[in-house]
């Protein structure tokens, strides 16, 4: 880092992006608005009933439609399609049932593909899908967790002993990392219990979905609106026996993720299978009610658990028990999701005993997986709910009973009841930012006030102080919990002959502004303008090794990686210097952009002037390979932990059941702050993401098993009236386990905004007798508390 | 078919068209004017926003052959051409109201319209501008910062 008098750090800059030019004036390259000479366009049949068998399927109707090339069923394909992957069977035994991209005999949720034709156009396409015929055998839908894990139940897979795809446990007292949670829950002096549910929710990124594949000879090029360009390469090689050195991934401009496009889609297969199969290039992009129903939802737990504590606030035991609701398959972490939450429903506070059991469980709905957060909102919701049930219990005020019982600074680093051990965090400081922000004690004055005056609209307030766990890393954890894939991130740095550079990276961003944040690491480590870097990412070819975006991995691993591959790029000019000004690398002295030598004034070479020396190489250093490149591939010691407070106050109108966000306050602790624009942005989307799944999104499914939020008119994805505008700020404790401090964004807001509002709706209706009300806490669902106490 | 003559951007263009086809299809697929884009099949995203006679319009809800005689600017064409942004379009980039951009241009054609019928709208007649257009990664305190500031450029200059 070499900030000068003449140009100020980059880090910690609020640059705006540079990827915002092509954005702002529709220059943008999403992969639906990629057209390749002889491109064909596919449309799918997807299956209208939950649950059934196919008897008999006919496609020939199709092929006799204007513009139709063809049109294929499962049976066309059952030979060669494989199986969508799954990388985290979490136990030795998870149950991880055969996936088909294209159903062949069976269908096991609404939207399942069963059929598909190309043709010239899409709508040629999408009309002749009227013309196949396909009969079913209806099966019972299984949609109840509960009823799934009855001993007679029907099953989803026939061909499986179960609907149960495992138990994945942890226990204190048998880890080590606390006593045994038997013997804490049978001396506790208080015990509350709850049973709280997290919805289904969905996505809804804005870009929907969207495929092309050119077969080329034995290999495919495929463009695909993804998260994960080089885990869909390996994974496509190794599920369709496409030789890995044939297959080139493209992501080209992504249009938001959040999870959902962390997947190995099966229209990506299906999609890769008819282009080889017509030997064309295919188009797919899915309609928006395509999208609702096929691409993964998220969270979807019924959690049981239990809190114990003395009778003066402190807490003992924590007891988990999940059910996650896997949906019709074992996408490509399903089985994991929950996991994720099990080294976090202790939060941020000291426990003796915790035990944490998950149930995966399959019933024929669309299949759950990541959607930003991936089981750290479930766990932290539970925790953050629980502990204001146990306050009520207790009769203490809600953050006096967090205070007793949380790490208090001077603890760090802090080994929890889990085993994993928290690096650094001031909880006490964003709370206390946090509270003055949002003016606390005067907002208990006024609540105080409408209660005594019973005013038909109830003030609540709300407290989440949450920590999570993330950049997706490192990669021995991630091994030790049975996942597949590593956790490492790499990158090069290029000086080119110009002395401009260019930076590759292997993380894959749609949204989080890498080129900008990339470009202000690079910038300060090597001493070049911002504007001068270049940053490549999203293409197999030109990055050819990564791990991709997700898990808020990209600044945690993937910048470390960057700034360590520019660290080298310093480290080898330094050699080239020294040669060339005569002088002993140790007396060769680097700042911002120059190499000059200590007591030599006048005695310098600027990075670019090195950059065309190391290019034409015509006096390099005795073992200096010509070229100022470097590359580094960094995996971390350790995953991160942000952490904040956020404080929530709504207005409830207990007439009508409305709820309205009044304030929002959050202080993040996401550690050291590359781009504060950047940074903000990421929390108000995170902040809107729990919003809007504590109080208006669901997925809802009939008794039949079908979608009935399968559009964006039932499917609350909450507009700008919807929501409030927030209060930001932040503490800074820079993560000790990586050398830029940061940690972390990309998810803390998802994480903590969902029960500080759900809080908040309790804490107004408590005078009601309310004890929960389940999300979304929809105007009706309120309503229905106030007038009947707890639900 | 129908025959069509539309201005689009500045452009005149004469084609058949089939009744059935949607204006954003017809810009998207025959026109190449591929920087409005598609998000819904419902008419509740608003990423295909575009300005028909200067009033903002989703383009999955006209028919091409409604744009008959009309004339259309979409994103694209809304700058000057001369390489400034547009103010609507610079206050985006300066208060960094967009992320992954997929919801940017209708939202941007969405916030040129309501600057036109209220060139200084509150921060609430703002979200109500905006209603129609979804965004999911932002949520819309920076796209309401930015129109705010687009309206204060658009009075000085």
């Amino acid at each position: 880092m070499t900030a000068t008098a003449e140009r100020p750090a980059e880090i910690g800059q609020a640059r705006k992006r540079k990827e915002d030019a092509r954005l702002v004036t529709g220059r943008t390259m999403w992969t639906d608005n990629l057209t390749l000479p002889g491109m064909l366009h596919m449309a799918i049949l997807r299956s209208p009933v939950a649950h059934a068998r196919i008897t008999s399927i006919d496609v020939s109707g199709a092929r006799q439609r204007p513009g139709v090339i063809a049109a294929f069923s499962g049976q066309d394909f059952k030979d060669v399609q494989g199986s969508i992957p799954c990388a985290w069977p979490v136990t030795e035994d998870t149950v991880v049932p055969n996936h088909p991209s294209i159903a062949v005999d069976q269908v096991n949720h609404v939207g399942e593909a069963v059929a598909a034709v190309v043709a010239r156009s899409k709508a040629e396409a999408q009309d002749a899908l009227e013309a196949i015929d396909v009969d079913y055998e209806p099966l019972a839908p299984i949609l109840d967790m509960e009823a799934a894990l009855a001993d007679d139940a029907p099953r989803v897979h026939p061909e499986l002993s179960s609907n149960k795809s495992y138990t994945w446990a942890f226990e204190s007292g048998a880890a080590g990392s606390g006593r045994p949670i038997e013997d804490v829950l049978r001396e506790a002096e208080v015990t509350v219990t709850r049973r709280f549910r997290q919805q289904r929710i969905i996505p809804a990124f804005m870009e929907p979905r969207s495929t092309v594949v050119l077969p080329e000879g034995d290999g495919v090029t495929v463009w695909s609106s993804t998260q994960i360009p080089h885990v869909l390469r390996t994974l496509m090689s190794l599920s369709l026996g496409i030789p890995e050195q044939k297959i080139r991934v493209i992501a080209p401009d992504v249009g938001g993720g959040f999870g959902g496009k962390l997947q190995v889609t099966p229209e990506e297969f299906l999609t890769t299978l008819v282009a080889r199969r017509v030997g064309k290039p295919v188009k797919y992009t899915e309609s928006r009610s395509e999208s609702m129903m096929s691409c993964h939802h998220g969270r979807d737990q019924i959690q049981d658990i239990t809190i114990t504590a003395t009778q003066d606030g402190r807490f003992t035991g924590l007891d988990v028990h999940i059910l996650s609701d896997m949906g019709a398959y074992a996408r490509l972490i399903t089985p994991g999701i929950p996991i994720l939450g099990a080294f976090m429903f202790n939060g941020i506070y000291k426990f003796d005993a915790y035990r944490f059991v998950c149930d995966g469980v399959f019933t024929t709905k669309t299949p759950t997986d990541a959607v930003r957060g991936a089981g750290r909102p479930e766990a932290t919701f539970a925790i953050e709910r629980i502990v204001d049930e146990l306050a009520a219990e207790l009769g203490m005020d809600p953050m006096q009973l967090r205070r007793k019982n949380w790490i208090s600074h001077d603890e760090f680093p802090f080994t929890t009841v889990t085993g994993i051990t928290y690096d650094s965090g001031n909880y006490e400081a964003a709370t206390d930012r946090a509270l003055e922000l949002i003016q606390w004690d005067e907002l208990k004055k006024e609540q105080a006030e409408r209660r005594a005056r019973h005013d038909t609209v109830q003030l609540g307030l709300g407290i989440s102080t949450f920590s999570e766990l993330c950049g997706w890393a490192p990669s021995r954890l991630l091994g030790a919990l049975r996942y597949a894939g590593g956790g490492w991130e790499q990158a090069t740095v290029r000086v080119l002959p110009t002395g401009k550079v260019e930076v590759v990276t292997g993380t894959s961003p749609h949204g989080q502004g890498n080129e900008t944040t990339w470009s202000q690491i690079v910038a300060d480590r090597v001493g070049v303008p911002f504007e001068d870097v270049e940053v490549l990412h999203g293409d197999t070819q030109t990055s050819p090794r990564g791990w991709d975006t997700y898990g808020s991995r990209s600044a945690a691993v993937g910048a470390v990686a960057v700034s360590n591959a520019a660290l080298r790029v310093v480290e080898k000019a330094k050699r080239v210097a020294a040669h060339l000004l005569e002088a002993s690398e140790d007396d060769i002295e680097f700042a911002d952009g120059k190499f000059s030598v200590r007591g030599s004034p006048g005695a310098e070479k600027t990075i670019q002037e090195l950059a065309f020396e190391a290019f034409a190489a015509h006096d390099m250093p005795e073992g200096v390979e010509p070229n100022l490149d470097a590359e580094a591939t960094y995996d971390p010691v350790a995953l991160s932990f942000p952490h904040g407070t956020h404080l929530c106050a709504v207005d409830v109108d207990t007439e009508t059941g409305r709820t309205t966000i009044r304030k929002y306050v959050c202080v993040d602790d996401v550690g050291t702050v590359i781009n504060p624009l950047i940074v903000d942005g990421q929390v108000h989307g995170g902040v809107a993401h729990g919003i809007a799944q504590a109080l208006y999104e669901e997925a809802v499914f009939d008794d039949d098993g079908n979608l009935t939020t399968g559009t964006l008119v039932d499917y609350l994805v909450p507009s700008a009236l919807d929501l409030p505008s927030f209060t930001t700020d932040r503490t800074v404790s820079p993560a000790t386990t990586n050398p830029l401090g940061v940690k972390g964004v990309g998810e803390t807001g998802a994480i903590a905004a969902t029960p500080a509002v759900v809080n908040a709706v309790v804490d107004a209706l408590r005078p009601f007798g309310v004890t929960d009300v389940r999300m979304p806490c929809t105007p009706e669902r309120v309503w229905r508390a106030v007038q009947g106490g707890s639900e | 078919m129908t025959q069509v003559d539309v201005k689009v951007d500045g452009v005149a263009y004469r084609d058949d068209v089939e009744p059935r086809m949607l204006l954003v299809h017809y810009l998207r697929e025959r026109l190449g004017k591929v920087g409005t884009v598609v998000g819904c099949d419902t008419g509740n995203c608003g990423a295909c926003t575009v300005a028909v006679d200067g009033r903002s319009v989703k383009s999955c809800s006209l028919l091409a052959v409604q744009a008959d005689g009309r004339e259309v600017t979409t994103i694209e064409g809304l700058s000057d051409g001369d390489g400034a942004l547009h103010p609507v379009q610079q206050a985006f980039h300066d208060e960094h109201a967009l992320q992954c951009g997929f919801c940017t241009p209708g939202m941007i054609m969405s916030a040129c319209d309501l600057l036109r019928e209220n060139p200084n709208p509150t921060e609430a007649d703002v979200r109500q501008g905006i209603e129609g257009n979804l965004c999911r990664c932002t949520g819309y305190q920076n796209i309401v910062r930015a129109v705010q500031s687009a309206a204060k450029a658009m009075v000085r200059s």
